[in-house]
């Protein structure tokens, strides 16, 4: 999963995450915040940001716009501009934003990037068994949210 | 307060949408070689939707005059392979579909009504079925398969013949059930990225997903000259890879729950024209 880290040093702690980390039924929200990292390792803002704007990853620009990232091309327009989020929700309540975003905004159109893959119905076969991001890249995700201040 | 943090954040989405550069359908009129055909219809009652709009309404300048012209339109060429097969004798029967038919243009309105109900079958049929139906009963030959040069040649060439009437699909009798079951296809939220059809071409349409302008979905235009596909193609190569789009396992082209999603499409588009054969990117 985090095979693209080649430091010794950090694959080992990326390996010692993974066997601490909460599986997405595990996750407990609290008026839709997530107060517990789910990996226990800080999350990455550089790793984070490519999620960001990666359509394989987040793909998060298919629906936000983010002047950050204004060098990226087509920005969505779905949801609210990421622009300056930080100011307006804790690192609790971004991490339950994308865990799951139902959890904070009801039927919302937004994806749920950590749920437990039984819960949908008719997915692909090659995503089976797999969140939209692993648990490690949530955690990125919201450092680099935890970056958008204005 | 979540709750108005919440609602306050659907607000600002719709604001921003709305101000937004591509927000909406454009006033652009199609008018094809002199005749125009109407790209927007009044909602038929209890519809979801205020107003009806074709998916030419939401492309680019370049993409729509490509369906503005026919010599143009990169479709015509399926048409003209579909002419060639009208009068071409084929199977056991050795007769053509014009011996009998006649001119292809008997067949005008045909395509406005699809899926029509079929007695013999017990259930609807799309163009297509009723196009190998016939080959198989008729002309005795080998049907053709659904995304053929030769099927797109044909549904094109048939559906031209309707281009400029109203959808006008008759969901009475058994048809209702299976418009039933295509609305609950659309309304179901499905795929490793739970959306359903509903999520992008109703609650979102008009709005940008990345590079996309979301467009109503309508099936008015089908078959489709693609730019993306480089080829004509069916309505339901178009609806499997929006089920891919939300990371679901798409239904096969021609299966029953396909044909239900057509019934219920044509109902949603009810009053609009015929586009066939329309240019989408
Ligand atoms: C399919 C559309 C879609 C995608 C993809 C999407 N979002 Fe959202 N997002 C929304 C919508 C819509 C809202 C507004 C909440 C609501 O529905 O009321 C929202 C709200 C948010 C908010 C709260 C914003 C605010 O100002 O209140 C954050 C933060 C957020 N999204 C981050 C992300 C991130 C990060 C990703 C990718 C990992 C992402 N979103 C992917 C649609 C989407
Ligand atoms: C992830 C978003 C998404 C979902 C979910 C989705 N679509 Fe689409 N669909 C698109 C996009 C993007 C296009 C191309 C632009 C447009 O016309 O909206 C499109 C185009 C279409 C078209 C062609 C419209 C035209 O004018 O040629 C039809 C019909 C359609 N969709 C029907 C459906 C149906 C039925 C479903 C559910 C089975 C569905 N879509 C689900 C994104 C989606």
């Amino acid at each position: 999963m985090r095979a693209r880290l080649t430091a010794i040093a950090i694959i080992g702690a990326a390996a010692a995450a993974n066997a601490s980390e909460i599986a997405p039924l595990a996750v407990s929200f609290t008026d839709g915040a997530v107060a517990e990292s789910l990996t226990g390792v800080a999350g990455d803002p550089a790793e984070g940001r490519k999620a960001v704007f990666t359509r394989s990853m987040g793909n998060c620009l298919a629906c936000h716009q983010n002047s950050e990232m204004e060098e990226q091309p087509f920005h969505g327009e779905i949801g609210p501009p990421l622009d300056g989020v930080a100011d307006r929700w804790t690192v609790e309540e971004l991490r339950g934003i994308i865990v799951n975003a139902k959890m904070m905004f009801e039927g919302t159109a937004m994806p749920a990037f950590y749920r437990d893959p039984s819960e949908a119905i008719r997915i692909g076969a090659q995503y089976e068994g797999k969140t939209i991001l692993t648990a490690q890249q949530v955690e990125d995700v919201v450092a680099y949210l935890a970056t958008l201040k204005e | 307060m979540r709750l108005a943090l919440g609602a306050l954040a659907a607000l600002a989405a719709v604001t921003i949408g709305a101000a937004g550069a591509h927000a909406g359908p454009d006033e652009d009129k199609l008018v094809v070689d002199g005749v125009e055909i109407a790209t927007e219809a009044p909602a038929p009652e209890g519809h979801p939707l205020d107003k009806l709009y074709s998916g030419w309404r939401f492309r680019t300048d370049e993409t729509q005059a490509l369906q503005m012209d026919d010599f143009e339109n990169p479709a015509m060429v399926a048409v003209e392979y579909g002419i060639e097969l009208w009068g071409k004798p084929a199977g056991a029967s050795g007769k053509s579909c014009a011996d009998c038919h006649g001119d292809v243009s008997e067949l005008a309105g045909l395509r406005a009504v699809m899926p029509k109900w079929s007695e013999a079958a017990g259930r609807p049929l799309t163009m297509e079925q009723w196009i190998n139906w016939s080959i198989e009963t008729h002309q005795e030959a080998e049907p053709w398969k659904w995304e053929s040069q030769e099927m797109l040649g044909m549904t094109a060439l048939i559906g031209l013949q309707s281009r400029g009437m109203p959808v006008a699909p008759d969901m009475s009798g058994g048809m209702a059930e299976w418009q039933e079951r295509g609305k609950e296809i659309y309304y179901t939220r499905m795929g490793q990225l739970d959306f359903a059809c509903a999520t992008c071409h109703e609650a979102n349409t008009g709005y940008m997903l990345r590079a996309d302008h979301l467009s109503q979905g309508q099936s008015n235009g089908f078959p489709t000259y693609r730019l993306k596909w480089q080829n004509i193609g069916s309505l339901h190569r178009r609806l499997e890879g929006c089920v891919k789009d939300a990371r679901a396992e798409p239904w096969k082209p021609g299966s029953d729950e396909f044909v239900a999603l057509e019934a219920y499409l044509a109902t949603r588009g009810a009053g609009l024209m015929i586009e066939t054969p329309s240019v989408r990117q």
